[in-house]
């Protein structure tokens, strides 16, 4: 029985339930509704509930648990030679036998006997199926592949046997403590609110799944790569993954970080300016009508896909800065030598700085329009013009607001992937020169675990090492900034 | 802003002269720069705004028309199948070389001898190798047609189709350019007679990826895409919503709902890829769930956008004035009651919103789906949410990193399709916000 | 002498202070509703001229539109005539900045900003150039900060954060900070309607201190402090002038019905 029918199954109970629920209240209300502490759906609803979720609990547990039962004891049918070998040939074979065993139904009668006497057709017979089985069968395997197939249906069939039995046994308990001075809504409310509390923790879920995960993989990877040489490294050369590959490569870091903070600086110089000067002029200068035209467009810019920025950066800015470059060495020098690159720390830098434009400028905006008007009009009062007011008096107040706003920005320049991957290049070199192209943390990560993984081998596992440094440091940028910006909002609430 | 009624005094009415110098002339002229430097910044960004969009359409837009050939083919029995064994053996009308059908008709339609080899390569230049698959699906859905003559329409090759264009500089030397004269010359004639023709490029919708640009299409991004964006919705917004309402109207103020409201902040600022990363070791390595798959970059997809959902439905709960919530507890109801009956209704406007929004966010996500796997090749349409497939916008990366030229025209094309759809999703936002728009 | 006599001497002495501001038929419009009507005032050198009358009459309103504070406010409109010395505010060929470094302005809350309290009061001085030489400001500052009876209280600190005071001396550093402008005209909105009792009388006796060297309008809520500081009183109602006249008189035997039921506290 698969568990999309167990599951079909039990709900079906549940809506039985319901209705058998409501019946009841309405029954032992003798009609008058009035009579009832709560509304008969709720008394429906908590025979429902008690039908339904204690199984879907003891399905979730058996089917996360069970596997490993099963797998134990699979193990444990195999010959003593092949318990003898190391944990990853057994889980190899243990994943053939798996295989085998998705494959044994497939089969007819003949097919079977055929294969139980020549297990070496097995493979051939198999392919016609559309089962690949990786290598030769092994005689045990069958065996094992069907004690696997045996105990799978017979820990189907007892989980749902179990499953509706608990569902029954719960509908009729509840059915039986309907009354009238049950207090049906409030349990129901109670259920009600624990989902809610487990909707909300899944934030926090994430967030440790998140860490944990990376952690894992990131310590494993330093089990193979000292840290130091992670950390303090400056020369990345990971070289292949591949079977065999004796010398594991070099897995600096710094580079990767220059090339990242590099390109946000680039960045930065682009959107800062603009941005904080655009938020200054909408939010003291302009009209409410321009303001109610320009601010959406600018904000246009912010809900272009990365990916769109990238192509632009690869197909447009790119080829513009190398051509430009060539005419200007042209003009100066008489060489049409480009000395601007395609792909470079500028061209990614410019593009990104456009993208972050508006972030800086919605974010100030917010920031310089909460500065109290009174300090406005006692600056005003005073004769102060307006770009006096904003210099000497709005953005020294606003300045740890935007300070925040910048440094918020910042995490999202250096997290950026998609404009890096297509403008920045891949080469992980050290140098100052903005013509030149450079790469980042997060166009490695993406180089790394695209293709073939293997977790295993460091040149995977690097990703996830990478993946926490980034991820520490955009929480650092973030906490602190939050930090700030809540310091500011308090000191003009 | 003045509005002076000088008549109305009789004695006064001359400027006095200024009391002493506070250099108005020089502070308005920063006061003027000043302005000019926020005008410019204004400026700047929607020019670029302006240039992305224009270099997006302007290099995409020929992308929705596709030249095709359309004449009538003989299935010569003799190429497809000389030996006719085609009973015993399928793999034969698999394996034909249907090409030549095809450059066998062309050349007879514009009188080229079979004898004239440089001449009938020229013409195997004209429709692109997709012809191959489109002639062999014909023969093997229906292999009577085999020996008949029947019209067909084929895919002009990329090279002729951006020729036809009008998109290649003629003025450069024949030898340097991809087309020679000869065939633009064929095109001519062929254009002439109704035989090559520019129509609706429905391949564009429909086609999974090729690696001829002219037979590629976005069919599989486009069916991931939707799988994507109903998973995220179908997860994201109930268990966002539920998340709000508890922390908005349920939480006791501790140091465990302080941590979750400093944590989901802190989410909606992770770099999008540490979520690649997350659904890698999570949902593919530790879960096993298969690579490539729309239903892991789904999930991937729905913890990114959650942060965004809550925030936003928290606003909305917020902006419900506590005046409602007194009158439904004032009438018995119960908290639970007032907040699903009168509460969540009233947000819903902003709740949509902010989900639109999320969504919006998601469709162009790219970086998290690279990381599991959905930048595959994948030709096939995904029947399910577990087959493999890709993205739209992983499907803009990857043509974006083809070096054919005929491709930048179909990633422009694909990132039109993209942006079009954001602008539809945004709008609906938009016109769902106007039209429910509460001010209490 | 007889009452009458002695009222008409009154009179004639206060016609003999100049006229230092003049409003005629002052109206604004916020939006397409109109906030004042045809108000028509006179604002006489040296003295303090009190503005009175219930919340909302128009009172702050008019205040503002002596330095043109009203331009900050989107869709705000003034008609009539309102000059300064005899010269329009509102000529095109008058500059708001200047008129504001002549008419300078203290609001209801302490708004110091956000700086040191030597930084405060220099602002203005800075801005508009008044001191050429690092002493000069120094002195610009101890002197405004004496004239507002703040300097023995903040001497030791003075770069400490102006936010950091008291709200009364946070209000008479704002006061300072206009004085070191040294405006001819100092307009108050309700400077004291934030601060406590003892705060209010320090300010008042400011207030009268300042009135050598200043001509200053004040608008007040409370009408025992417009009897105490000044010397012409206005009351408004409705966006209406009701009366204008010498405060002695308004609070003994006002001409209007609607002031006497005012200062009766028939309405408020």
């Amino acid at each position: 029985m698969s568990t999309t029918l167990l599951i079909g199954i039990l709900l079906a109970i549940a809506a039985v339930a319901y209705t058998l629920g409501r019946m009841r209240a309405n029954a032992v209300a003798g009609g008058k509704s009035s009579a009832l502490h709560s509304r008969p759906n709720y008394y429906g609803a908590y025979v429902a509930l008690a039908a339904f979720l204690p199984p879907l609990i003891v399905v979730a547990a058996w089917l996360a648990i069970s596997p490993f039962i099963v797998n134990s004891s699979v193990r444990d049918t195999f010959p003593d030679e092949v318990k003898a070998q190391s944990p990853a040939q057994q889980s190899l074979a243990f994943g053939m036998v798996a295989t085998i065993a998705r494959g044994l139904p497939k089969l007819t009668e003949e097919e079977l006997r055929a294969i139980q006497q020549d297990p070496s057709t097995l493979q051939a017979v198999f392919a016609t199926k559309g089962v690949a089985v990786a290598a030769e069968a092994r005689p045990y395997m069958l065996e094992s592949a069907a004690t696997l197939n045996g105990m799978t249906r017979t820990s189907r069939l007892a989980l749902a046997a179990v499953a509706i039995g608990l569902s029954l046994a719960g509908a009729f308990f509840s059915l039986r403590s309907v009354a009238p001075r049950f207090r049906a809504r409030n349990k129901v409310e109670r259920v009600i609110l624990w989902a809610l509390l487990l909707a909300s923790s899944i934030a926090i879920l994430t967030t440790i799944g998140i860490v944990a995960s990376m952690a894992t993989e990131a310590l494993h990877f330093f089990t193979m790569v000292p840290a130091h040489e992670f950390f303090f490294g400056t020369v990345w050369d990971p070289r292949f993954a591949g079977a065999g590959a004796t010398s594991s490569g070099q897995f600096g870091l710094i580079p990767l970080l220059a090339g990242t903070l590099y390109i946000g600086f680039v960045a930065m110089l682009v959107a800062v300016p603009v941005g904080l000067f655009a938020a200054i002029y909408m939010a003291e200068y302009a009209t409410p009508r321009m303001r109610s035209l320009a601010k959406p467009l600018l904000e246009v810019l912010a809900g272009i896909p990365t990916i769109v920025y990238g192509f632009f950066a690869l197909v447009t800015v790119g080829p513009f800065l190398r051509d430009l470059s060539a005419q200007l060495n042209g003009l100066a020098t008489g060489n049409y030598a480009n000395f601007i690159q395609a792909q470079s720390v500028i061209t990614a830098g410019i593009v990104m700085g456009i993208m972050l434009i508006p972030y800086v400028s919605s974010l100030s905006d917010d920031i310089i329009t909460a500065v109290p008007r009174a300090l406005r009009d006692g600056s005003l009062g005073l004769g102060a013009t307006r770009s006096e007011t904003i210099k000497r008096v709005i953005l020294p107040a606003a300045l740890p607001g935007i300070v925040g706003a910048l440094l918020m920005t910042a995490s999202r320049a250096i997290g950026e992937t998609m404009i890096v991957v297509l403008a920045a290049g891949v080469a992980a070199r050290m140098q100052i020169n903005p013509f030149e192209p450079m790469t980042t943390v997060t166009v490695k990560i993406v180089n790394q675990l695209t293709g073939d993984l293997e977790f295993t081998s460091p040149q995977t596992l690097v990703a996830f090492a990478l993946g926490i440094t980034l991820f520490c440091i955009t929480l650092a940028l973030n906490i602190y900034a939050l930090y700030i910006v809540r310091k500011y909002r308090e000191q003009y609430e | 802003m003045t509005d002076i009624v000088s008549q109305a005094s009789g004695k006064v009415v001359s400027a006095a002269p200024p009391r002493r110098d506070i250099g108005i002339r020089r502070r308005y002229a920063a006061e003027r720069r000043f302005r000019f430097y926020g005008l410019a910044a204004i400026a700047f960004g929607l020019v670029f705004l302006f240039i992305l969009l224009w270099t997006v359409v302007s290099k995409g837009y020929t992308a929705f028309l596709q030249t095709e050939i359309t004449l009538p083919i003989t299935f010569s029995e003799q190429l497809i199948d000389p030996g006719n064994k085609r009973e015993s053996d399928p793999k034969v009308l698999q394996t034909a070389n249907y090409p030549l059908l095809v450059r066998d008709a062309l050349a007879e339609k514009l009188g080229i001898a079979s004898s004239d080899r440089p001449a009938l390569r020229q013409v195997s230049g004209l429709f692109s190798d997709s012809a191959r698959v489109t002639l062999r699906d014909m023969v093997v859905s229906d292999p009577s047609i085999i020996g008949k003559t029947v019209p067909v329409t084929v895919l002009a090759s990329a090279n002729i189709d951006s020729a036809f264009k009008g998109q290649f500089d003629l003025t450069v030397d024949e030898g340097s350019r991809k087309v020679s004269d000869q065939q633009l010359g064929w095109v001519n004639t062929l254009a002439e007679e109704g035989v090559l023709s520019k129509g609706f490029n429905t391949g564009l919708f429909v086609n999974g990826n090729s690696s001829r640009p002219e037979a590629a299409g976005l069919g599989v991004a486009l069916v991931g895409s939707l799988y994507l964006m109903g998973i995220v919705l179908v997860l994201s917004l109930p268990i966002g919503v539920a998340a709000s309402i508890y922390l908005e109207e349920f939480a006791p103020k501790n140091r465990l709902t302080d941590l979750i409201e400093v944590n989901i902040n802190n989410l909606a600022a992770v770099p999008s890829i540490v979520y690649g990363l997350l659904g890698l070791a999570v949902f593919i390595n530790f879960a096993g769930l298969p690579r490539s798959a729309p239903l892991v970059g789904g999930l991937v997809l729905t913890l990114m956008t959650l942060p965004t959902i809550i925030i936003a439905t928290r606003a909305a709960l917020r902006a419900v004035p506590p005046s409602i919530r007194s009158a439904a507890l004032g009438l018995g109801a119960s908290r639970m009651q007032t907040i699903f009956h009168h509460v969540l209704p009233l947000a819903m406007p902003g709740i949509l919103t902010g989900t639109i929004i999320g969504l919006a966010h998601a469709l162009g996500e790219t970086a998290p789906l690279l990381l599991i796997g959905m930048v595959a090749f994948v030709a096939n349409v995904p029947a399910t949410p577990l087959d493999p497939s890709t993205a739209l916008p992983v499907q803009i990366y990857m043509w974006a990193n083809e070096a054919e030229r005929a491709f930048v025209e179909r990633t422009s094309g694909a990132i039109i399709v993209l942006l079009a759809f954001l602008i539809i999703m945004n709008l609906g936002a938009i016109l769902l916000r106007r039209r429910f728009e509460r001010r209490w | 002498m007889t009452e009458a006599a002695t009222e008409e001497a009154l009179e004639k002495k206060m016609n003999t202070v100049p006229l230092k501001m003049v409003g005629k038929d002052v109206s604004v419009y916020y939006g397409d509703k109109r906030a004042l009507y045809d108000v028509n005032l006179n604002v006489r050198e040296n003295t303090v001229t009190a503005l009175i009358g219930p919340s909302g009459c128009g009172k702050s309103t008019f205040l503002r539109t002596l330095n043109r504070m009203n331009d900050t406010i989107d869709g705000c409109r003034v008609t009539g005539l309102i000059t300064l010395d005899g010269g329009d505010i509102y000529d095109p060929a008058i500059d708001v900045v200047e008129l504001r470094a002549r008419v300078g302005m203290v609001f209801q809350k302490p708004n110091p900003f956000p700086k040191s309290i030597y930084e405060n009061v220099s602002y203005g001085p800075r801005i508009h150039g008044l001191a050429r030489t690092k002493a000069e400001l120094d002195q610009v500052v101890e002197q405004s900060l004496q004239r507002a009876g703040l300097w023995n209280e903040v001497k030791d600190r003075l770069h400490e954060s102006g936010t950091g005071l008291s709200g009364g001396q946070q209000q008479r550093l704002c006061i300072a900070r206009a004085v070191a402008v040294s405006p001819e005209v100092i307009l108050m909105d309700e400077p004291c309607s934030a601060l406590d009792p003892i705060a209010t009388a320090k300010v008042e006796e400011l207030i009268h201190e300042l009135r050598a060297n200043f001509t200053i309008v004040i608008v007040t809520h409370s009408m025992q402090q417009a009897a105490r500081v000044s010397q012409r009183t206005a009351m408004f109602h409705l966006g209406n002038l009701v009366e204008e006249n010498d405060t002695d008189k308004m609070f003994t035997n006002p001409d209007d019905q609607r002031t006497q039921d005012y200062i009766m506290g028939r309405f408020g």
